[in-house]
């Protein structure tokens, strides 16, 4: 049984090699992880920006092809943010701003060179880790899924979106009210079921919804710009890095080589929940790291062992977090939910048949992963010297480019220079929601999942004839309705604590007398 | 002063999310909730509104959350100046851009974003711009053969 499992995925694996290593397929691989880590690198722009702008480029090529990029730009830009993390210390990307506290002190002992070396070889190792754990476990998890009807598709959303919402950044119940706003922005438009159009207050450009493109770009693209204009300190470095600095010591190789195998294993455990995307995996494997440390006093002035295991733990999560996203068609974050939205554009139903139905698609995208990760190390080594010039691009010079880039591919997903101005109000709005400490990304996740919500809602009630406990009395179901429940009572115990721990302090400071200072 | 801005930022989060509640409540009982054995269009609209509202006033009324993290706490200044030129930028792109061409449409948008920055000058505002949009043109225009049209006049 075991084997026979392992043969078929080997044959399917090698069915995919083929179909990645078509020239076109392998040419967009390189152009997406290339555009990946260019971005990764400059300072200030983000993978969701980039994935959303050649999303109108990707309308018109085979929809192989147009994933294969998509994926390539998100894990090709997590290389190139660890570069801007480790020589500057800029965390420019969330799930490398842990790699900066021992990365940056190594730079300034004169061993950045050993610390993105071992950087490359983490993220490798974590890597393939990450995709072989999706060769095995997504078909596994597809298989369960077939038996799915709509109240176990509609409950197990849920629960993907509440994971999505509470577990990642920021406060759980701010979350909640972003997904539920992306929800409600999904539902924009004439309605599938009725042919009613619904919040288009008489806009005859809504009534095909809101265009994914330009929320994403208004989102992840104009918000940002309006957050980092003047704000962005110039950067200057005179490190200068070649080739031959890259070489790290046998010793160091050995004080990294479980730290690294620790970090790929935390980081794949933290793909498969839902919400805990990269960032999470790597702050985890740092604590991790230093509390099991014999000398966790070394941490914060360079320690190896910080570098090496969150970045393996971040690219081995970043490559899990397809796992849900193609074996279930639930998106772990706003890139996966940007992935699903390019499948379902391309007319492609996400969900537990997609490995079946299109084995090209997963399987091509599984070789690609491979691929692509041995084209990052082969641009990262030996043309190190051009992306730490590359850091140095100031802002003030990207970001009026991008703001053109945004301008014309806004308006290439539909020639409509409304959408443009549709962009630029999501864009505003997202800005004073940021302002207001929302994260945007859960937006993005309801938007994509909300009118699947909606229909198998529909269609649950439809076969239980109005009967809400209908969810309950399906056992699959129920165990999703449960962990939602779950979810729900940790937050508030969550909050109950960190209230009574406020007040505790509170009562402190009055009997003291004295005036609120800042924890040391 | 940050404990203050804190507090008073939660009471206006909490509005606004109370606020697009509210809307979608609007909007749910004009389209027709229907009943859980037949739903109308509006009943997603308006659960979703009732949750939206609900969770305004959570936000409202609980404390405000420590700081996580990845929170940057950066001291806030209005960046008027950097605000206005990326708005009138991408404005002026839709205006000029569907009513002369492509060419005025790239140069204005980037030229005025440009202007955004405090250590911008018209000169290097001006070299940027052109720089972008040759190779703007070059790239959405022949390379990717963009239906708008380099200079055009009125609506085409």
């Amino acid at each position: 049984m075991g084997r026979d499992v392992i043969s078929t995925a080997l044959a399917d694996l090698s069915h995919g090699f083929g179909v990645a290593l078509e020239l076109h397929n392998l040419l967009y691989c390189f152009l997406g992880v290339l555009i990946g880590q260019i971005v990764g690198v400059l300072p200030g722009m983000g993978a969701m920006a980039a994935m959303s702008l050649l999303l109108p480029l990707t309308f018109a090529m085979q929809p192989v092809a147009a994933i294969l990029m998509l994926a390539g730009i998100f894990y090709g830009s997590q290389y190139g943010g660890a570069i801007c993390s480790i020589l500057l210390n800029l965390p420019c990307h969330p799930p490398h701003a842990i790699t900066c506290l021992d990365g940056y002190p190594l730079t300034r002992q004169g061993k950045g060179g050993t610390a993105l070396a071992i950087t490359m070889i983490g993220s490798f190792v974590g890597a393939s880790f990450g995709i072989t754990e999706m060769v095995f476990f997504a078909p596994y998890l597809s298989e369960i899924a077939f038996k799915f009807g709509p109240a176990e598709i509609c409950s197990i959303m849920l629960l993907g979106l509440l994971a999505g919402s509470t577990l990642a950044r920021g406060s759980a119940i701010k979350g909640v009210a972003m997904t539920a706003l992306g929800l409600l922005l999904g539902v924009v438009g004439t309605d599938v079921n009725t042919g009613v159009t619904r919040f288009t207050f008489g806009v005859l450009d809504l009534y095909n919804g809101v265009e994914i493109i330009a929320l994403a770009l208004g989102l992840f693209g104009i918000a940002e710009f309006l957050k980092n204009v003047n704000r962005m300190a110039p950067v200057n470095t005179r490190v200068k890095l070649r080739f031959r600095d890259m070489r790290p010591s046998r010793k160091d190789l050995k004080t990294a080589a479980f730290p690294m195998l620790r970090g790929t294993i935390i980081g794949s455990l933290c793909a498969l929940i839902p919400g805990t995307g990269p960032t999470i995996a790597s702050f985890v494997s740092y604590a991790i790291e230093k509390k099991i440390s014999r000398t966790p006093e070394r941490f914060g002035h360079g320690a190896i062992e910080g570098v090496a295991s969150p970045e393996a733990s971040t690219h081995s999560s970043v490559q899990g977090d397809f796992i849900p996203t193609m074996s279930l068609g639930i998106p772990g974050d706003a890139v996966m939910a940007l992935i699903l939205g390019a499948l379902i554009i391309q007319g492609i139903q996400p969900g537990p048949q997609l490995i079946s139905d299109h084995p090209d698609i997963f399987w091509g995208l599984i070789a690609s992963f491979w691929i692509g990760n041995i084209i990052l190390v082969f641009l990262n080594v030996p043309l190190i010297g051009v992306w730490v010039r590359l850091l140095t691009v100031p802002y003030r010079v990207l970001y009026p480019a991008a703001l053109f880039f945004i301008c014309v591919g806004v308006y290439s997903a539909n020639n409509s220079f409304f959408d443009v101005g549709e962009t630029l109000v999501i864009g505003v709005v997202g800005y004073v929601l940021l302002l207001l400490d929302f994260h945007p990304a859960p937006v993005l996740l309801g938007f994509v999942l909300g009118p699947r919500v909606e229909e198998n809602f529909r269609r649950a009630m439809l076969v239980s004839r109005g009967d809400i406990w209908y969810f309950m009395h399906r056992p699959i179901s129920a165990v999703f309705v449960a962990l939602c429940a779950l979810l729900i009572v940790v937050q508030i115990g969550f909050w109950l604590r960190r209230l009574s721990k406020q007040r505790r302090e509170m009562a402190i400071r009055s009997k003291v007398g004295m005036s609120p200072q800042p924890k040391a | 002063m940050l404990r203050e801005w804190k507090k008073k930022r939660e009471v206006f989060a909490g509005g606004l999310i109370f606020l697009f509640g509210l809307v979608a409540i609007v909007e749910g009982r004009r389209l027709g909730v229907g009943s859980l054995k037949a739903m109308g269009p509006g009943y997603v609209p308006m659960a979703l509104g009732i949750l939206l509202s609900v969770l305004g006033v959570l936000i409202a009324v609980a404390k405000p959350a420590l700081p996580t993290f990845d929170q940057d706490e950066a001291p806030l200044t209005a960046e008027w100046r950097g605000w206005g030129c990326i708005l009138l930028g991408v404005i002026s792109f839709i205006v000029l851009g569907k009513y002369t061409g492509l060419v005025p449409g790239a140069f204005s948008c980037v030229f005025i974003s440009a202007l955004g920055d405090r250590t911008a000058t018209i000169k290097s505002a001006l070299v940027l711009s052109a720089a972008v949009t040759v190779f703007g043109i070059l790239l959405f225009y022949y390379l990717l053969r963009i239906p708008i049209p380099l200079f055009s006049w009125g609506v085409t």
